[in-house]
């Protein structure tokens, strides 16, 4: 089945800076994709340049099977939701969603219809004539959405869409959003920097750093293996172990830290006496080992509070900060200052090669 | 600036001095137009009268003048604002390093004193409308129109620069997105965008092109316009008509002012009456933990 | 030379800019290869760039350059009859500029007093009564700019606008009625008893000068103004609390700051005053020396247009070694100046 969004070894430049570094991902019709990463991590550049604001400098943009190669934004089939939304304030909340259709020569019978079903579909039934600055953040947002939807786009672009929203807005957005998607059966390509979001929304998702793609996987296989460091440390939380390899068995690695030889999970098969970090997540950390588990000891610090988890900070001899998270059934808590174990089952780490050249991609 | 008593004295003095020194000798002029007195003069006051605006407005030169003023001044609207667009719009497109020389071409009619505009205008227009024979075209007011906007486009320009200058590009990217042809952008996103400033732009013109003088008068060649009839006027002799034109002047530029004050306040009062539509709405949402007006539904 | 090779020359010009400017851009866009963006008709649509490029290049090339480029050509070229122009006798020659420093010949002197002279007077009264604009004009922008409160500045502006909705003309009248011997000010001073006889204001161009200081106030407060408000307010209070007195905030602070403004605007107005017409036709006595009532003289009393040329291209030249000067002075680009 042809792929709704192909992009093959995609560089941007601007001038001597690299935005975005041979990024290659196929993304399939009626997926929930989406890109995450840091500020500047080139996101919003590949975003745009999927809708054709940009041309890339190498490689080859395909939607739905056809090269967009010198297509301008206005002839793809796509349809971009803009991180400030970008309604016209001159237009009213009807004129806003009917452009698209009237620059395509639609009828006004069609077109007023058209956006009486949609306004119908965003829950803002009345608000044809308003304008734009009489709505409110969430209302705006809908509109953004009715727009883009009315010219029936193959792919359904959103640049961090939900950035600008309040906590628990946000929270019920991001189930909209992924009910409409479903409803509607439509590719959408998402960016964010917000992982928790990537996460919960996602199909599948691409982490980006520095302009290239480190891994591309469905959110459980991006948090559960990750596959470079970035990724290990940029989704959901990691203590990080750095050391060198000491030798690697039965699909474990053994790395000699500053705390003593510890393993973890090594899934790409590395070699003795290479550098690299084993990352342990705060929730795989024990506070009372068992026997078989990795141990180390580590001074206990303050406990943050969180309602359903708490935080728990340790200090280990060479200085290192550990979290350690435990839900409300955690048991008791150390005081600060003593010195306890700590402890992992040697499969719930992972030890990764350390690489200090951002630029060996992973897709 | 000292903050003590006396340094605050000084200022309010300076102050009125220094407004006095602007308004005194209009206010001297204003009076003479009811003196009755042949000179204008504010001492003795021989008897309030109306006469002079009468005489003023009898004056068949004068009213003359004024017509061609209008003329000219419409016809400058209409060549400087869409020149000073452009202006401005290849301005911001243009490569860096020949930005400075554009400029510098673009803006060299206004440190251009008047007179060498008007001269250079004449000189360059009788030698090709003679050449090419289209002779119709040497006449003052087309002379006029064409110096005057050299310019008056300059003025324009900068007002749209300075209004383009905050215009949001996403909105130009958004109706791309949507499919829209560069042409029908500019049409439909950015003309509506800039309509504050092309009013604003053809009343500067306007006003600009009817109290125009220096330009003016070697570019009108045998025609007149207000500024010259006033010109020659006053070299015939000092008439109170004369402060008559100036009151009434002063007059109608007031009434403007406060029309213009009245209708920005209106637009105020609405722009504030929908944010306060709209941050009702933001409480609602705020409260709801949810959009207003409650779940997406379904497409049909 | 013929005057033929001029006019080649001077419809040359524009032509070679504009070549200029289309190979600048096209090499620029070769540099950057594909991320060089949508090309200019592209970015603009077919309709819209022909539009800008067709209204900017009639603006640029035939409403500024080339008349201005036939003015000077004009200069250099005898007066002739309009059968003999562009013939045989039509051959460039320095006559005209001649003419401003040397005269027809009558003079004792052998040099061309009276315009010399006038023109010495206009440029040494035009910076004279730009430096009074300055100083006069500069405690009201500051006080504008950073002392006001919201509300008296909006007056404040307002008062300052429209006495310059008069024209020129009906100004420079107002001030012949203040200054004329019959005038107000003569009638004061009669009535108060300073004066037995009543003092010839405009004879003794001090009504010209008077009316030359008051032309162009508003010229000089604008860019003062925006220049100064600018400032960051922040600086003052930080010299003030370091214990500067008044003088020296100004001299250390705000003006270096708000250099670009008086820049402008003292080149504006020196502009305008040496390049005054109205003031001078109105105000002026039988014996007062102003250098552009003899240039509009030059056109339309003596018909010697090549001679107005030249007298204007004096003009032009010293109003732009001015305007120079004063950048140089300031330490100015002229991109600066338009902050």
């Amino acid at each position: 089945m042809t792929a709704a969004v192909l992009l093959d070894r995609v560089t941007v430049r601007f001038g001597a800076f690299t935005a975005v570094r041979a990024a290659s991902v196929e993304i399939a019709a009626g997926e929930f994709f989406s890109f995450l990463g840091p500020s500047g991590c080139g996101k919003t550049t590949l975003l745009r340049t999927i809708s054709g604001l940009v041309e890339p400098s190498e490689g080859r943009v395909l939607i739905g099977g056809r090269d967009m190669a010198g297509i301008g934004p206005n002839r793809r089939p796509t349809a971009l939701i803009f991180q400030n939304l970008a309604l016209f304030p001159l237009m009213s909340v009807a004129e806003n969603i009917a452009y698209g259709l009237k620059v395509r020569g639609v009828p006004r019978a069609a077109r007023r219809a058209r956006v009486e079903e949609l306004l119908e579909l965003i829950a803002l039934p009345g608000a044809a004539d308003k304008r734009i600055d009489e709505l409110s953040g969430g209302q705006r947002q809908r509109v953004a959405i009715a727009r883009a939807l009315a010219v029936e786009p193959q792919v359904l672009l959103l640049d961090e869409p939900l950035s600008a929203l309040d906590l628990k807005l946000r929270q019920h957005m991001r189930n909209e959003l992924r009910s409409i998607q479903r409803r509607v059966g439509l590719t959408f390509v998402y960016i964010t920097h917000d992982q928790g979001e990537a996460l919960a929304m996602s199909d599948r998702i691409a982490v980006m750093n520095h302009g290239v793609i480190e891994q591309v996987g469905t959110g459980r296989a991006v948090y559960e293996a990750p596959r470079t460091p970035f990724v290990a440390s940029f989704v959901g939380e990691s203590n990080a172990l750095p050391g060198r390899v000491l030798a690697t068995a039965d699909g474990l690695a053994r790395v000699a830290t500053a705390l003593g030889p510890l393993a973890g999970r090594d899934p790409a098969g590395l070699r003795v006496g290479e550098e690299a970090i084993l990352f342990v997540r705060p929730e795989c950390l024990l506070l009372d080992p068992p026997e078989e588990a990795e141990r180390i000891e580590a001074r206990a610090g303050e406990e943050t509070y969180e309602g359903s988890t708490s935080h728990l900070a340790f200090t280990t001899a060479d200085g290192r900060r550990l979290t350690l998270a435990t839900g409300r059934d955690g048991g008791e808590r150390p005081a600060p200052g003593t010195v306890c174990t700590l402890g992992w089952r040697a499969r719930d780490a992972i030890v990764l090669a350390s690489r200090t050249d951002p630029d060996r991609g992973d897709g | 600036m000292s903050r003590e008593p006396f340094g605050r004295l000084l200022v309010g003095l300076y102050l009125v001095l220094f407004f006095l020194w602007l308004f005194g000798p209009l206010a001297v002029m204003a009076v003479t137009a009811f003196n009755v007195s042949a000179y204008p003069q504010i001492h003795p006051f021989e008897g309030f009268t109306l006469d002079w605006f009468a005489r003023l407005l009898a004056d068949r030169d004068v009213v003359y003048g004024v017509r061609q003023s209008f003329w000219i001044g419409l016809w400058v609207v209409l060549l400087s604002v869409p020149t000073g667009l452009a202006g401005a719009l290849v301005m911001l497109q243009i490569d860096r390093r020949a930005r400075g020389l554009y400029y510098l071409v673009v803006v060299s009619p206004v440190l251009t004193p008047g007179v060498i505009i008007g001269i250079s205008t004449v000189i360059f227009w009788r030698e090709w409308t003679f050449a090419l024979d289209q002779r119709w075209l040497y006449q003052g007011t087309v002379l006029t129109v064409l110096a005057q906007s050299s310019f008056i486009s300059a003025y324009t320009m900068l007002i749209f620069l300075s209004r383009l200058q905050r215009f949001d590009r996403t909105l130009e990217e958004a109706a791309l997105d949507l499919g829209a042809s560069r042409t029908r952008i500019f049409f439909d996103i950015l003309l509506p965008y800039l309509r504050p400033a092309i009013f604003t732009a053809a009343v500067l013109a306007f006003l600009s092109s009817f109290e125009n003088y220096n330009t003016t008068t070697f570019a009108i060649l045998a025609d007149k316009t207000l500024t010259t009839v006033l010109a020659g006027r006053v070299r015939q002799g000092t008439t109170p008509a004369i402060s008559a034109l100036a009151v009434l002047i002063i007059l109608v530029t007031v009434v403007g002012a406060l029309v213009y004050e009245l209708a920005k306040r209106r637009e105020e009062r609405a722009r504030l009456r929908r944010a306060a539509v709209a941050r009702r709405a933001e409480v609602a949402e705020e409260l709801a933990g949810e959009p207003a007006a409650g779940v997406l539904r379904s497409p049909a | 030379m013929h005057a033929s090779v001029g006019k080649i020359l001077v419809l040359a010009v524009p032509v070679l800019l504009l070549l200029a400017f289309l190979l600048l851009g096209l090499w620029e866009r070769r540099a950057l290869g594909r991320a060089a963006g949508p090309s200019f008709v592209a970015r603009n649509g077919a309709p819209v760039a022909i539009w800008l490029v067709l209204m900017v290049g009639f603006w640029t090339i035939v409403l500024i350059v080339l008349p201005l480029l036939h003015m000077v050509d004009l200069s250099f070229r005898p007066k002739l009859p309009p059968a003999q122009v562009g013939g045989p006798q039509d051959l460039y020659t320095l006559d005209n500029y001649r003419f401003f420093l040397f005269g027809g010949g009558f003079s004792a002197s052998g040099w061309n007093d009276t315009h010399i002279q006038a023109f010495l007077i206009t440029i040494l009264a035009s910076i004279l009564i730009t430096i009074l604009n300055l100083a006069l004009c500069y405690p009201l922008a500051f006080y504008m700019a950073k002392v006001a409160p919201e509300a008296r500045l909006r007056l404040l502006m307002l008062l300052l606008v429209t006495p310059y909705w008069v024209n020129e003309i009906l100004r420079a009248f107002a001030f012949r009625i203040l200054f004329g011997t019959q005038g107000v000010l003569n009638k004061a001073l009669l009535g108060a008893g300073l004066l037995t006889e009543p003092i010839d204001f405009i004879g003794q161009n001090v009504a010209l000068y008077a009316g030359l200081s008051y032309a162009y106030l508003l010229l000089m407060v604008f860019p003062l103004y925006n220049a100064i408000e600018s400032l960051d307010r922040n600086q003052l209070e930080a010299a003030r609390d370091l214990g500067a007195p008044w003088w020296r905030i100004h001299l250390d602070i705000v003006i270096p700051h708000s250099r670009p403004g008086i820049a402008s605007g003292t080149t504006l107005v020196f502009m305008l005053t040496a390049g005054a017409l109205a003031a001078p036709q109105v105000l002026s006595g039988p014996n007062t020396l102003w250098f552009t009532p003899i240039v509009y003289d030059r056109f339309y009393q003596a018909f010697n247009w090549p001679q107005g040329a030249a007298y204007a291209f004096i003009l032009l030249v010293t109003c732009i070694v001015f305007v120079l000067g004063v950048l140089r002075l300031f330490r100015l680009g002229l991109g600066e100046m338009h902050r």
